[in-house]
């Protein structure tokens, strides 16, 4: 504990400024624990109120901290980014309660079903629907709890709350054996995956002797004057990289994504296709703050980690577009434009904090809304009471469902990065954030990617538009829940009206790109003199 | 500003309209919310004070909605503008009112499609910002593809996804050499990033030669696809042999004219040195285009493809005289684009409309029409002839203006303005000419005159026409124009003859906007030449644009 300065000591002793931030986290979490208690209830209309309880809870969180999140209090607790909770919180609690009702009526349908027809009767034991919402909530919980980092305890930890969570609701979301095989298959690479974020922190916490971020960037800025940084720490942080890689769905660990959002529910593979992302962008994000960005704006991450980042970037946004193109699946098509949508979005973190990660997290927010757009678009409609999986189901869906082929036409436009829609902004960033880093490879490379993604993303506009309803489509019909439909319409006009607010949130996003890691350590240093 | 903002959201408008009135009103609706635009644009036109500056106007900014992306929402046009902003408003109606009796399913879809087009061309041609431009660019693209892939021709599809794949990728190309400029101009000032097209025009202008070089390839690679040049031109054809009439209309009169507008107004401009350079390869690439394309046109029997082929030769055409880089050239390529616009538009319409009675595009089954329909021979030989160059209609003048262009873009001609085109591009170039007489007159005789043929009564062996079933024709007699179509045409005609008959106006107007595009180049081309040995005598002449003008002059 070499660098332990007093600043350092106030932060970890003094715990009161962070919990005052910790508030909107509480909210979520009580939130959490009323939905899993409802959903046990015997009185069926406690049980249904059990979503709303959900978005009651996430509109709560929202207010909470929009009271609490001041800059003043920000800086208080010492976070390394002291705005960047703001914006993902607000950014979670928005695109949550587009899950939350997305998923109405999905689960526990058969059994609330025998319920109300008075052919079965109420047995807790069969019923999941409370449990589905309070793990969305912890879930989303846990990456609000990413942004408090100020260690990489508090980091781990907010991190697996993040993660945990969503192993089961991809587990208990559809109740057939396919969501078994893929919950399985998710939990063990995703066990597989935090091993290897854990053994990269403790490889870091080898070569700083700390688990303090800002301590650690005192370290690593002592390093780099005195011989560059040490491979251990180099070694560490790759170790993470690829940890993280799993949330994203990135180049190495991609593999599982296209299976497992087949094998879990619609509204529980939109989850997965975004919460997961903010997750790893956001602790991404922290841990590269400490090895070597500054305030002042030039990237100066190690040569090797860039390199890294850049080859994970490329394939990533290169195997995702193609892997897209060959599906037949829809879901699966989406998977894998997730998959390249988290390569887009690497390039931000590339080009450095001024200029790449206020992209990022600006995609990340134009994402997430023409994502769910999609998503629950298919979680909107279903096949003689299955879900719809292939593109096919799509033909003729205009027909049979108008408004849901809007939304999802408009989702898909919109990830495809057709001007105004809010996706083009969002894309427009990222470009100009590679040219202004220099990464002109990379930004061709992006812009041939873009031009593939929307040869596939057409097709989600083509085949409910263009393509007659064929005898395959005959028993495909919206959802008896109409919040899906709901959502889905939402967050489509979402897509269109959010352009008009581009300037307020491409604002919101750079203030949450500010780092505050340089300014604490000046200030220690002047403490400790 | 306000009429400029109305061209904009007037159309927006109506699209939406057209979705909430019944099924039969669309139609109506359509049509009267493009007249509407019609008038807006006609009050523009009379508004505009610079038809004689070169000037921008309104040029102002109004929302600012994306400063924070360094986009400005700035609008404003020169002369050049407002003529193919006028033309959009005057086509749009016209290829509205031959689809009513073309279009009989999901009309609502139909006409708000064009109107959403309307929308986005409308922005495209008034944006004084990139990113702006782009939005109405790329935006086209969404209405465009549902028209030709929802109420198309058989094979409609696999059109319609070329068509998409193509503009996409190449306006992409195009936005990542704007994007380029634009982040350079940010690092290299210290400012924050400004899409603005003055801004970008002038730091492109300062860049050294090698950066030109890429930044031109890119923004003109990406509207090459548009245009469209040789190698990337095959979506063309496809798109124009499944489009609906309207659709057709619309694609070869407005939407590939915005990639040739890009060239002019982004482009040349941007990266001048870059232009200088590239220009044998891309001259080279329309000369392989307005050969290749001739010949391939000699041999089409389907009428519209080979109107599709012949439009890929005369955009090349122009597109050539724009890379002489003097005026001559360049106002030719500018009058190009409408006299374009307007005969090619009219041929789409009358083939358009044979289709509608005979179901075949085929001239070996369907010919001889001059016996059957008249009215509607008169029509499409007279635009056949527009397209074709006839002195007396509008095609000869902004066609003699090319070759004079080309011709006269020699460094070693004293009496012409120096470039790196010369007389074997004007002598090449004047050979399509004698192979558009060929194929032209092939098709007018098979297909207007000599003996009547039509299609017997299982008209479907030959072109199998799209899932929208049109009544059996041989039942009921055919019959010639009606009024409906007939007004369609008329305004078309009317303007081809008025130009072909007295181009001064326009050209007047025209003169201004080409030499602001040709200014930087003039600088250029003197410093060429003051390298070279033999320059003084040369800048002379450079200096003194008297000979083309001159020549110009006569034909006025």
């Amino acid at each position: 504990m070499n660098t332990m300065t007093p600043a350092i000591l106030a932060a970890t002793t003094n715990l009161g400024p962070k919990f005052m931030l910790i508030v909107p986290e509480a909210v979520l979490f009580v939130g959490a624990v009323l939905c899993a208690v409802m959903g046990l209830s015997h009185v069926r209309a406690f049980r249904a109120l059990v979503p709303w309880v959900a978005v009651v809870a996430l509109i709560a969180t929202f207010a909470t901290m929009l009271k609490v999140w001041t800059p003043e209090a920000a800086t208080a607790a010492q976070l390394p980014m002291p705005m960047l909770g703001k914006y993902i919180i607000a950014l979670l609690c928005v695109v949550g309660v587009g899950h939350v009702l997305a998923s109405i009526g999905s689960v526990d349908r058969a059994v609330e079903r025998q319920v109300a027809s008075g052919t079965g009767a109420f047995d807790p034991v069969r019923v999941i629907q409370g449990e589905f919402y309070a793990f969305i909530l912890l879930s989303l919980c846990g990456g609000m709890l990413l942004c408090h980092a100020t260690d990489l305890v508090w980091l781990f930890l907010a991190f697996e709350l993040c993660s945990l969570p969503t192993y089961v609701l991809v587990a208990i979301g559809r109740g057939a054996d396919r969501s078994m095989e893929a919950a399985i298959k998710y939990f063990f690479l995703g066990a597989m995956s935090t091993a290897t974020l854990l053994l990269g922190f403790a490889f870091l916490y080898g070569a700083t002797g700390t688990l303090e971020l800002s301590a650690m960037r005192e370290s690593f800025q002592m390093q780099a004057q005195t011989g560059g940084i040490g491979s251990v720490a180099i070694v560490g942080m790759l170790l993470a990289v690829i940890g993280i890689c799993f949330k994203l769905a990135a180049v190495p660990m991609h593999f599982y994504a296209p299976d497992v959002y087949e094998g879990a529910s619609s509204p529980v593979a939109a989850f997965i296709s975004f919460v997961p992302k903010v997750q790893g962008f956001v602790t991404l994000i922290v841990l590269l703050g400490t090895v070597g960005w500054s305030a002042n704006g030039d990237s100066s991450i190690p040569p090797v980690i860039a390199a890294v980042l850049w080859m994970i970037a490329v394939l990533t946004m290169t195997l995702g577009n193609i892997g897209a193109l060959l599906q037949r699946s829809a879901k699966r098509m989406l998977a894998y434009s997730s998959i390249a949508n988290s390569g887009y979005m690497l390039v931000g973190i590339l080009a450095g904090p001024t200029i790449g990660i206020d992209a990022t997290l600006l995609y990340l927010l134009t994402y997430g809304v023409a994502n769910l757009a999609t998503f629950g678009s298919l979680a909107a409609i279903e096949r003689n009471g299955h879900e719809v999986d292939s593109i096919d189901d799509l033909a003729g869906l205009r027909v049979r469902a108008p408004m849901v082929a809007a939304a999802l036409a408009i989702g898909a436009l919109s990830l495809t990065g057709i001007p105004p829609l809010l996706g083009f902004w969002g894309k427009l960033d990222l470009f100009v954030a590679s040219a202004e880093s220099h990464q002109r490879t990379l930004l061709v490379i992006m812009a041939l990617n873009s031009g593939v993604a929307a040869f596939y993303y057409l097709r989600l506009v083509a085949m409910p538009f263009v393509q007659e309803a064929t005898p395959r489509t005959q028993g495909v019909s919206p959802v008896p829940s109409v919040w899906p439909r709901l959502s889905a319409l939402i967050f489509a006009a979402g897509c269109i009206a959010l352009p008009f607010f581009a300037n307020q949130l491409k604002g919101e996003a750079a203030a949450a790109a500010r780092t505050d890691l340089d300014k604490q350590a000046t200030v220690a240093q002047s403490v400790e003199k | 500003m306000t009429l400029a903002v109305l061209l904009i959201v007037l159309p927006l408008a109506g699209a939406i309209l057209c979705f909430g009135v019944s099924e039969r009103a669309a139609k109506t609706v359509g049509l009267i919310a493009s007249l509407a635009v019609l008038a807006v644009a006609t009050l523009l036109a009379f508004e505009f004070p610079a038809w004689t500056t070169g000037a921008f106007w309104p040029n102002e900014e109004g929302w600012k909605l994306f400063t924070a992306f360094g986009v400005e929402f700035r609008l404003g046009t020169d002369a050049v503008g407002v003529l193919l902003i006028v033309l959009t408003a005057v086509l749009i109606p016209c290829s509205m009112l031959v689809s009513f009796s073309a279009i009989t399913q999901r009309q609502r879809g139909f006409y708000a499609q064009f109107l959403f087009m309307e929308s986005a061309v409308m922005l495209a041609f008034l944006a004084r910002d990139v990113i702006l431009f782009y939005i109405g660019y790329e935006f086209t693209l969404v209405p465009l593809f549902l028209i030709v892939a929802i109420w198309g021709g058989h094979d409609r599809r696999p059109a319609a996804i070329k068509l998409w794949v193509y503009s996409f990728v190449g306006s992409v190309i195009s936005l990542v050499g704007f994007i380029y400029l634009a982040a350079g101009h940010a690092t290299d000032t210290g400012t924050p990033i400004n899409f603005g097209v003055q801004t970008l025009v002038e730091y492109g202008q300062t860049l050294p030669a090698s950066t030109q070089w890429w930044v031109f390839l890119a923004i003109m690679g990406g509207f090459a696809v548009k245009v469209p040049f040789v190698p990337v031109h095959s979506w063309l054809p496809l798109a124009h042999g499944e489009a609906p009439t309207a659709g057709s209309v619309v694609l070869a009169g407005i939407v590939i004219k915005i990639g040739q507008y890009g060239a002019l107004r982004f482009a040349f401009p941007m990266a001048p040195e870059g232009a200088l350079a590239l220009a044998p390869f891309f001259a080279a690439l329309a000369l392989i285009g307005i050969l290749g394309m001739s010949l391939v046109c000699w041999v089409q029997n389907d009428v519209k493809r080979l109107v599709a082929y012949s439009s890929i030769a005369h955009m090349g055409l122009a597109l050539l005289a724009m890379f002489a880089f003097n005026v001559v050239g360049m106002e030719g390529g500018i009058l190009y684009m409408v006299n374009h616009g307007l005969s090619t538009a009219g041929m789409f319409m009358c083939i358009g409309i044979m289709y509608e009675r005979y179901h075949t595009k085929d001239m070996e089954v369907v010919g001889g029409l001059m016996q059957r329909m008249p009215i509607w021979s008169v029509f499409m030989v007279f635009f056949a002839m527009a397209s074709l160059a006839l002195p007396g209609l509008n095609g000869f003048v902004s066609e003699f203006l090319c070759l004079l262009g080309i011709y006269t873009a020699d460094a070693g001609m004293k009496t012409g303005f120096p470039g790196i085109l010369g007389p074997t591009y004007a002598f090449l170039a004047a050979l399509a000419l004698v192979l558009g007489a060929l194929y032209v007159l092939r098709m007018l005789q098979k297909f207007v005159f000599g003996p009547l043929r039509e299609p017997s009564h299982g008209h479907g062996g030959h072109d199998s026409h799209g899932p929208h079933g049109h009544g059996n024709h041989a039942a009921h007699a055919i019959h010639d124009l009606n009024f409906r179509e007939i007004v369609a045409m008329a305004p078309l005609a009317i303007a081809c003859l008025v130009i072909g008959i007295w181009p001064k106006p326009i050209l007047n107007v025209i003169e201004p906007c080409a030499a602001n595009v040709v200014a930087p180049y003039v600088k250029l081309i003197e410093r060429d030449l003051a390298n070279r040995p033999r320059a003084a005598a040369d800048v002379d002449a450079i200096t003194a644009t008297t000979a083309p003008t001159a020549a110009k002059g006569a034909i006025q």
